[in-house]
Formats: structure tokens, sequence, C-alpha cells
């Protein structure tokens, strides 16, 4: 597990939803640190396998941390900072296509 | 829009460029995939805790005048930018919330740093495996560090990152330093780039004397190091080797290093000459003394040439700078010489010391070519060593055949999790030099692109 070691006085939490389960987590977390302090070892299953997998290099390289983002699947959860309102999913195998414009063009 | 100079990357190489260029009168873009500037080392150095400074040390406080620099220039700089392709023509393409653009530069610089050499061991699949470099992100950002974990491999960033953890009064249950035992008597051989050094040297013996007196088990010439799962498919147990014995420890935590290479992906898909380096086991473009590439728009600088570290980096992209400027009409070329003189001497300096970090912490021919049948070596695909040895014996000659043999390097990560690990295992199995060898054939787009993506491109016009 995770934790904060900075003792700061943090930034005030945002809730996002993860997996339809509301969390709090201070804002400027990217997705996959908040994942990390939830208890989640995982974030998806490989689309070949179906073993689980979990974030690795967390710099954007190597693509482990995959997970669905407000209906978009595929998006690197170490890239992604956490908003309030955000809707986050672990993502089972290669994830599903969106094909709406409208949830293509994301926030970040 | 046009700009004299597109800089690709905010490390310290691509910051200093930036300010270098700006102050020559260039007009200048940095295009940058993290929210904010200071790459991987100076990663949120402009908004770190007073825990965090203390912890990170005066070493990465040092970035925060460059972060402070950049952001006072007239550079126009776009965070959670994504290159996806450089045309021969300078335009630079990329991606920011979904939506793709275009720019076109009369000069590009490709300042993408550096990656963690890949360590395929058994298991380093398994969810609770990470990268010591990726443990050392999250101490930078948010903030946050795991009990109880387990270091395993060799290089100064794995024992900074210990350090860390230790001074942040974080239980790390054991090191596993994989340095083989021939590698000390090399590297003494080194010396003059040792005392070329001794103030890196100093700084390093200090840190691996804080760590012993810490008095946490540290296991010396470590081999056979595998991480086992638990009944969850997560990481339990890493079994390894001592000359002595057979050991398990029981964590949820296992964070590998083995030195970093450079991140050649953007480099080699706009065509930028690369060789081996065999002093470094790794792929290194192939630049002049400014850093100009083989493509006439294209420069590289910083720990993306060769790893030098970040002070090396930042002086690398100065004169990557000065170079641009020289060809803009901006500098005669005394002004550039004479300028880049003082940069060269301190990059001399700088670089001197490499001969024996590389030699001491060389990595050992296990964790850089796997042993065992099973291991994943490509993690995107799946693609097993056995895989690997069996298209060798049907015929494939090499790295980007091997694509079509098995789909190896073929996942999202293009390659960069195996292509360094491949190059090394094919060029042994095929008995053919490593240059020979050579790398997949990489193109654009060097990130994963939505279609929409792509075509938003077209949306404006």
């Amino acid at each position: 597990m995770f934790h904060d070691i900075s003792h700061a006085s943090r930034q005030p939490c945002v809730s996002l939803l993860l997996d339809g389960k509301s969390i709090a987590v201070p804002a400027g977390y990217t997705v996959a640190a908040a994942l990390l302090t939830q208890h989640r070892r995982h974030n998806r299953t490989s689309p070949v396998s179906g073993a689980p997998r979990g974030p690795f290099c967390l710099m954007g390289g190597c693509f482990e941390c995959l997970v669905e983002i407000d209906g978009v699947s595929n998006r690197q959860a170490c890239m992604v900072e956490v908003r309030e309102g955000m809707n986050v999913c672990t993502q089972q195998g290669a994830g599903e296509l969106t094909t709406d414009p409208e949830t293509l063009s994301y926030e970040v | 829009m046009k700009y004299d100079l597109v800089i690709i990357g905010a490390g310290p190489a691509g910051m200093s460029a930036a300010v270098e260029a700006c102050n020559l009168g260039l007009s200048c873009l940095l295009l940058d995939e993290q929210p904010r500037g200071g790459g991987q080392i100076y990663r949120n150095v402009g908004r770190q805790t007073p825990k965090g400074k203390e912890l990170l040390g005066p070493e990465y406080q040092a970035g925060l005048p460059l972060l402070k620099a950049f952001e006072l220039s007239n550079c126009k700089h776009v965070a959670g930018a994504s290159v996806w392709q450089i045309s021969a023509q300078g335009e630079v393409f990329y991606s920011v919330a979904g939506t793709s653009n275009a720019v076109t530069a009369e000069k590009v610089l490709i300042t993408t740093g550096a990656q963690e050499r890949p360590m395929p061991i058994p298991g380093w699949t398994l969810p609770g495996v990470m990268t010591a470099g990726g443990a050392q992100i999250l101490l930078k950002s948010p903030g946050l560090a795991a009990d109880e974990a387990v270091f395993a491999g060799c290089g100064p960033l794995l024992y900074l990152v210990v350090w860390q953890y230790l001074k942040a009064g974080v239980k790390v249950k054991a090191v596993l330093d994989t340095t083989p035992r021939s590698n000390y008597l090399k590297a003494a051989k080194e010396w003059r780039a040792a005392l070329a050094g001794r103030s890196y040297l100093k700084k390093g013996i200090k840190l691996l004397r804080d760590i012993k007196s810490a008095g946490i088990p540290i296991y010396k010439e470590v081999n056979r190091i595998a991480a086992i799962a638990d009944e969850a498919r997560s990481l339990g147990t890493v079994s390894f080797c001592t000359p002595k014995a057979e050991l398990q420890i029981e964590t949820q935590h296992l964070f590998l290093h083995q030195g970093i290479i450079p991140q050649v992906n953007l480099a080699m898909a706009s065509g930028c000459e690369h060789h081996w380096s065999t002093q470094q086991l790794c792929w290194t473009p192939k630049v002049d003394d400014w850093g100009q590439s083989s493509q006439q728009r294209i420069l590289i600088s910083g720990d993306g040439l060769s790893i030098g570290g970040a002070v090396a980096a930042s002086l690398r992209g100065k004169l990557a700078a000065l170079q641009v400027g020289y060809e803009n009409g901006k500098l005669s070329v005394q002004q550039r010489d004479t300028r880049g003189q003082p940069i060269r001497r301190l990059l001399a300096k700088e670089l001197a010391f490499r001969p024996f970090i590389d030699t001491l912490y060389r990595p050992a021919e296990q964790f850089r070519k796997p042993v065992e049948n099973e291991v994943v070596v490509c993690r995107c695909e799946e693609i097993l060593l056995k895989d690997i040895k069996s298209a060798v014996e049907n015929g494939c000659m090499g790295p980007n055949q091997l694509k079509s043999f098995t789909r190896c390097g073929m996942g999202p990560c293009q390659g960069r999790q195996c292509g360094n690990t491949v190059t090394e295992l094919m060029a042994d199995l095929s008995g053919n030099p490593v240059e020979e060898t050579g790398y997949y054939r990489l193109r654009a787009p060097v990130k994963p692109l939505n279609l929409s993506e792509l075509a938003s491109l077209y949306d404006e016009h």
C-alpha cells in the first residue's frame, strides 16, 4: 500500500468514482497515484492472457496503467490528474471502443 | 504558425535550450507530455512540499531556478502535449486532450530524455512489481511511498531511492544488489574517471554508508531474482540467490532497476540514425558536437543522446540552442564557438565520471537477457523468451522481422519495454553483432492515437 509521506496540509480533495464507488483524493494526484492509495493493486487485465496488471513505470512509457476514464478506454492513469466528478473504471482486456465524438474529446 | 525552434520535452535539456534560444531572439515552442515543466528529474519541483524538498535534496532543488527561468522566458509552453510525429519538412504533430494539432518548425530539438532499462525477470508483469524510477516519481509527486518494499538491481538511482525512503522514515524490507563482483575490479581501472567525478563519488559513498547503517538487510551479488504471485495473482514473494544461499522474502512491492537508457522512439521514428553504445549498452542517436542528428531539421540533446545526468543534459541543451541560433543567423560562427567553449568545458568535466559509473554498474547479462524460457520479454503482447528462440530457429533475422513472427514489440508501448532486450537477445541467438542485428523499425505515430484524434487535425481546414 502506498501512503502519503509529504506531511503537507493537502489541497482540497476532489471526489471521483472508481468502479462506481465514490472516493476522495487530494487534488493534484494522478489517477495512478489515486489507485495505488486505494488498496488497488491492478487497474486492468491483459487483452492477451487476462492476467491482472498494475502501474509499472509511472512516466507514460509502459502503458500498463491503462484505465477507462469518463467513457474513454485505454487512457494512461499515470498521465492524467484527478478531476471532480471523474468516472474511472478498471479495464477488462482491450477495453471498449468509443465512437461518440463528445466523449472522445476529453478534458485534462 | 511557424517557429524557429520547437523543443520536445521539458526536462533540464529542453528547458535550458528554451531559455538560451529565447535569449538569442528565436521564436520557440516547447511541447511536453506532463502537466508541468521539470521532466522526470525535476518533476514537481515548482510545487514541492517542505518535506519533499528535504527528502529530495539540493540536487533536485537545483532544478527550481531553471524552471523559473524557463517560465519567465518567451518560450511558449504547451503542457499535456504528446508528440506523435515529426515530418522531414519540419511539421510537428501532437495531441492534447484527444485533439491533434500541427506546427511547423525550422528546427526541432528532441529532448525526450531517458527511461529505465528493461529488467525482464520471471514475474515482472505482476501487479506490485514496479521500476525504482516509478517509485521515485511517486515520491516526487504527489509524495507517496510503500512500506516493506524490496529494491532489486544496481545503479545510482536504485540506492538514491532507497536512501530517500529511509530518510522519509519508510521501512525498506531488503535491498538485493545485483552488481557483479567483477565490476568492482573493472571499475577500479577507471580510477581517473572516478577522480574526475570525486564530488559525485563522495556523495555516493555517503549514501551507501547511510543505507548500510540503517540496518536493513542488504544482499550482495544477487542473481536469479523472481517475482512470485500470491492467490490474487499479484506480487506476494520475491525469490533470489546469493553466492551462499537461496532465499525468499514476502513483499507486496518489488522495485526493479538496471540503470537508464535513452528514450529513442521519437528520434528513430523521425529517421535519425542510431548506433549501439558498447559502454552504455543501448542505442544512441548519431549526432555532431552540437547535437545535430542525421536528419537536417532535427537536433537531439539531453539524456536522450547518452546518459550523462541532469547537469550534462542542461549543458547539451544550451549547445543545441547555440547551433540553432547560428543556423538562424542570430550568431556568427565565432560567436557560437566562443559561447560554446565554457559550456563544453563544464560538459567534459561532467561526463568524465561516466566511464567509472558505467563500468561499476554495467548490468549483469542475466538481467539484460533472460535465461528462463517462460520469462515474458514483451510485456504488451506477452511474448516469452522461448517464443523468440523458436522464431530465431525458424529463420527470423532480426527484431523487426520478429514482429511478423510473434507480434513482439507491437503492443501499445511500441517496444519501449522490450526493444533493448530483444536487440541483445537476438544478437546472441543468431551469433551476429548487436549493431548488425539492429532494432525495431519504428514509425509514427509514436504514441497510440485514436482515429478521431487523427481526423481532428483537419477540423479547422
